[in-house]
This record gives C-alpha cells, structure tokens and sequence, in this order.
C-alpha cells in the first residue's frame, strides 16, 4: 500500500489522471460483450430488418424495377439498412436508462471517466451493432441476388447508412437519460417505427397525402432516408435534408448532454 | 460542556499534512429545502470519522458534496487539497454505496475489469478479487450475486485505485450482525494502513464502535464533533424534572450542572451533568416542587441532540 499516516503533496504526485478522460478498449470490449448477452436487442436489431426484406424487398412484381442507378430491390435493401442501423443505434443509445435504474452511472461518476468519454464509449458500442445490422441486410442482398447497383454503390450506401446512425445513437441516449427505464425499450419500438414510416422507409412519402408529407419532412429520419439514397438515386442533395440532419442532431445530442449533466440521482 | 466541542484533539496539525476533507461554511439549498446549513469540517488523514444523524440530516448532502456528485450552493470545498473532482480522477476517493452502483449483466470479474480499466493504474484483478474474498465467484454474473456478495464486490471496486479517502454511505444497511462485524473487521484492518475513512450511519452503535471521530447533524448543521467517549461524556447525565410555576429559561440559565433547560408551561426539564446540584439549587433557590431524577440513556441523549424537536427550547449552558 502506497497510503501511510500524514499524506503531504509530494504523495499525491505520483497519482496520475487516465488520459482520454478515462477511455479504453477494456470498456469497450466490455460494453460489446455485454450487448451480445442482451439477446432480444440482438435479435430485434439484426433478424427484424432482414426478414423485412426478405418479406418485401425480393418481390417480382416491382424489385427489379429501374430505380436511379439501380433497382427498386436495392431501394429497398439501402431503407431496411437503415431501419435496422437505426433500431440497433437507439437501443444500444438507451441502454443507459437501465444503467440508471441499476445505479451504475453514478457508480461511474466515481471514476475518473468522463463524460465525453463514457458517451464515446456508449456511441462506439451502438455503431458496433449497427454496423451487424447493416452488415447483415447486405449480406441478405447479396445472398438473394435481386438487389441490383454498382460495387461502389453498395459500398457508398453501407457507409452511409451506418455513419448515418449516429443520430439514433445520441436519439437513444437522449430517451435513455429521459425516461425511466421500465418501458423504455417498448416505447422505442413504437416511436421507431412511426419515424421510419414518417420518415418513408417503409412507404415512399410522396404516396401520403399532401398534409402528411408536408407533417414528414420534419420528421428525423426523413433527412437521413433521402441523403442514404441519394447515392443510388444521382439527382443531388436538397439542402432541407442536411438541415433536418443537423438540427435533429444537436437537438438529441444536446438533450443527451443536459439530461446527463443533471444525472445524479441515487437509486 | 458546550455544545460545540472542537474537534478530537488527537489529529495531527502539522502543516505539512494535507485534510483529507475540509469544508469551509458550506450550504446546499434544494429549493426552499435547506439540506446543508453552513458545515465546517476538517477531516486528517488516517481518521476514521463516522457523520451521525437521523435521515434528513443532512448526511447524504454532505457526502456528495465531498465526493463531487453536487456542488455546494455555497462555500468552500476540498479533497486532498484539491477539488473533489480532481481528486476522483487521480483515484484519491472511493465510495461504497448502499445500494445499487452494478450491473447485473456483467460477471463479477468483468466488473472489476471494467472498473480497474478506468483508473490510471490499479490493481490487478485477481488480487482484488482474493482479497475480497469472491474469487470464487469470479465468473457469475452480478444479478444473481447475494446481497453480501455485492457488497463484497462494491467493496473490492472501492479499493481498486488504492485511494486515501474511503468513503461508505450507510455501509451495512440490511447486512445481519454477523456480516456487519465483518464489514467492520474488514474496514479496520484497512484503515490501519493509513487510509482514510469517513462514513454515514444512522446507528449509533456502529458509530460509537468504530469510530475515532464522530461528527453529530442535525438539520444541516454539525450539534456535536469529538471522540466517541466526549460526545458520550457530553450526551450522558441526567434529567431533573420538576414543577415550577411562572419558570422562564432565561431564569434558569444558570442553574449548577445544566446542559439544557426546557420549559414546558409550568414544568421545567433540566438536563444536568450533576444532577445534585442541579436538584439541590432547584429546592433551596427556587419554589419548584415534585422533583424527579431521572437518568437519561445514551439513546435518548443521542435522540436528544440529533433529534427533529425544533420547537423544543434548548439553551447550551456555557455557550
């Protein structure tokens, strides 16, 4: 033991703070880990998007259908890309409110880990299933042949998707900080899936009735659905989806920071 | 006797050593709430301390000022010489909650894993693990650890960064007392080492038993700092009861022995270190009639100067 009777200054040198606010593999690894043992998370966020598309991305009557520099197949497939990333970033996101619940946020608080760092952290491990998820509507893509575009396509739209869920990942945290943890994974599921339908990932928006559309473009997946397309599409970017993109980012990713700065509540 | 005792005496002052806490008029305001009303406190390396009061206290408050999880409405405070914050990120205070503060599905390794990952350097996990006697239970998952259990693991994460300020909130609360007196065994061994411990209770006996130092709160405010045998000293005596018609406590300030006075319409409650002078000064000086010694129990003094009986008027005799 380092500690003895009478602690001056000169003792206190040699004790260091960790660099990068604490930040390490160990965690990370760790925090993957623990996502694989949460079996429904899993299943939900990679198995539900491929039998979605499987279910209405294969379909003859209009899959191999012309779509920009493509087919409607690979329309499809970029969509339930999305719809997955976005399931698995949220969820990954909100795990924090069961970290709440079990006192372990403030476990951490006791530690020299930082807050930037912990977000990092829980952002990291939402893109690693992320990634699985996206990873895993390709390969059921390339597995069924139908979906039809260019290497370099499938490449730019993968990254897309994936970079592009970051957004649900800070979405997560925000609701993750927000509300308790009971029912949170529930609720999720059900204010996904009214984004992802607002947002035209199940259904183009354009086939809604002119005051819904007009209600979507607000909506924060409306943005993200047309930039991920825009790759196979080739007829440019609207500058209203960047904006959607960007406001809808630093309203979660601010809310995630307030909620967390107030966050210390003993349990 | 004051009220107000100074603190133990047996702490070092050389200015060399660094306070291990030392809080200068500090306040926390919850609102209209008053939880922390002006708390001076210098804590030494190597002291045990143990913060008594009833809940509501202050206690909590005053715990997560010092471990940096609120920030005081008002004053000053400091760990080791610097800001608890700073302090936490070197690894210099660790806490042990009540409850909580582990997730259920990491296994009882990967959660000193995890945490040790944290620190600068610490200490590996294998010792720790031995150390605190869950070695054995490495590999199961955290949920379906006992409740000693996860004490045992809290406890290991606490002395993973090898601090110099422990600090337990409510350590043992739902332990049996075969498990506290092994808490406590376990506490002791390490604070010989030098370390620094400060805990909260609500038991006056866990307090009495195991610490050097014991600091009484009441309603945000410290009524009592000294040793366990000065605050008994000061809480031990006896009560001298008797009818006294038009008595006011003004009148009775300076009655021989008198800690407190307490008027009660036409009866007077003395609480008195000699009671004989005390009952003797009563009869012989005052008309007061049917007068009754009673001896008071450490419980009751206890209840008495930590207790929530603000209407009740108490005037410190020598203060």
């Amino acid at each position: 033991m380092s500690t003895t009777p009478g602690i001056t200054a000169q003792d206190l040198r040699s004790r260091r703070v960790p660099p990068m606010g604490g930040f390490t593999l160990t965690a990370l690894k760790l925090e993957v880990r623990r996502l694989t043992r949460n079996r429904r998370t899993v299943i939900i966020a990679i198995v539900v998007p491929v039998v979605f598309f499987l279910l209405f991305g294969l379909n003859n009557q209009y899959a191999n259908l012309r779509y920009g520099h493509g087919n409607v197949s690979a329309e499809v497939m970029i969509s339930l890309a999305l719809y997955g990333a976005v399931l698995a970033t949220t969820f990954c996101g909100a795990m924090v409110s069961i970290e709440r619940a079990q006192g372990w946020s403030r476990q951490l608080r006791l530690t020299p880990l930082s807050p930037v760092a912990y977000i990092s952290i829980k952002i990291l491990t939402a893109l690693v299933l992320g990634l699985c998820s996206v990873i895993a509507v390709y390969v059921a893509g390339i597995v069924t042949h139908k979906p039809s575009m260019s290497v370099g396509l499938w490449i730019a739209t993968g990254a897309s998707v994936w970079i592009g869920s970051l957004l649900f990942a800070a979405f997560g945290l925000f609701l993750g900080y927000l509300l308790p943890a009971e029912n949170v994974m529930q609720l999720l599921g059900l204010i996904l899936a009214l984004l992802s339908f607002a947002g035209g990932l199940f259904i183009p928006v354009s086939q809604y009735p002119h005051v819904i559309q007009e209600i979507a473009k607000w909506t924060p997946l409306y943005g993200l659905n047309e930039l991920v397309h825009t790759p196979l599409l080739g007829n440019g970017v609207d500058w209203t989806w960047v904006v959607n993109v960007l406001a809808w980012l630093v309203i979660f990713a601010g809310g995630a920071v307030w909620r967390m700065q107030k966050d210390t509540a003993r349990v | 006797m004051t009220e107000m005792t100074a603190s133990a005496g047996a702490r070092p002052a050389s200015s060399k050593t660094l306070l291990a806490v030392d809080l200068t008029g500090v306040h926390k305001y919850f609102g209209h709430v008053h939880a922390v009303d002006g708390i001076d406190l210098e804590i030494a390396s190597g002291e045990i301390v143990a913060i008594l009061g009833p809940n509501g206290a202050g206690k909590t408050s005053t715990i997560d000022i010092i471990l940096g999880l609120s920030q005081p409405s008002a004053g000053h405070v400091s760990v080791m010489g610097m800001q608890p914050r700073q302090a936490i990120s070197r690894g210099l205070i660790s806490a042990v909650m009540q409850t909580g503060g582990l997730l259920k599905d990491l296994t009882v390794s990967e959660t000193v894993e995890y945490t040790g990952s944290l620190f600068a350097s610490s200490q590996p996990v294998d010792e720790v693990l031995r150390g605190a006697g869950i070695a054995d239970i490495a590999d199961r998952r955290v949920g379906k650890c006992s409740g000693g259990e996860q004490q045992r693991l809290r406890f290991a994460l606490a002395l993973l960064s090898d601090p110099v300020l422990l600090v337990l909130d409510e350590p043992t609360t739902g332990m049996d007392v075969e498990g506290r007196r092994n808490f406590w065994a376990t506490i002791r061994k390490d604070a010989e080492q030098g370390r620094t411990v400060l805990f909260a209770t609500h038991y006056l006996e866990e307090a009495d038993a195991y610490a050097d130092r014991i600091v009484l709160l009441r309603h945000g405010r410290i009524v009592a700092d000294g040793t366990s045998s000065e605050i008994k000293a000061m809480a031990a005596g006896r009560t001298v009861r008797a009818t006294l018609a038009g008595a006011s406590e003004d009148m009775l300030r300076d009655v021989p022995g008198a800690d407190t006075v307490e008027v009660r319409g036409d009866t007077v409650l003395v609480h008195s270190t000699d009671s004989d002078a005390t009952a003797r000064y009563l009869l012989t000086e005052t008309s007061a009639k049917d007068l009754e010694i009673t001896a008071r129990g450490i419980e009751d003094a206890f209840l008495a100067l930590t207790g929530d009986d603000t209407a009740a008027a108490r005037t410190g005799a020598s203060s």
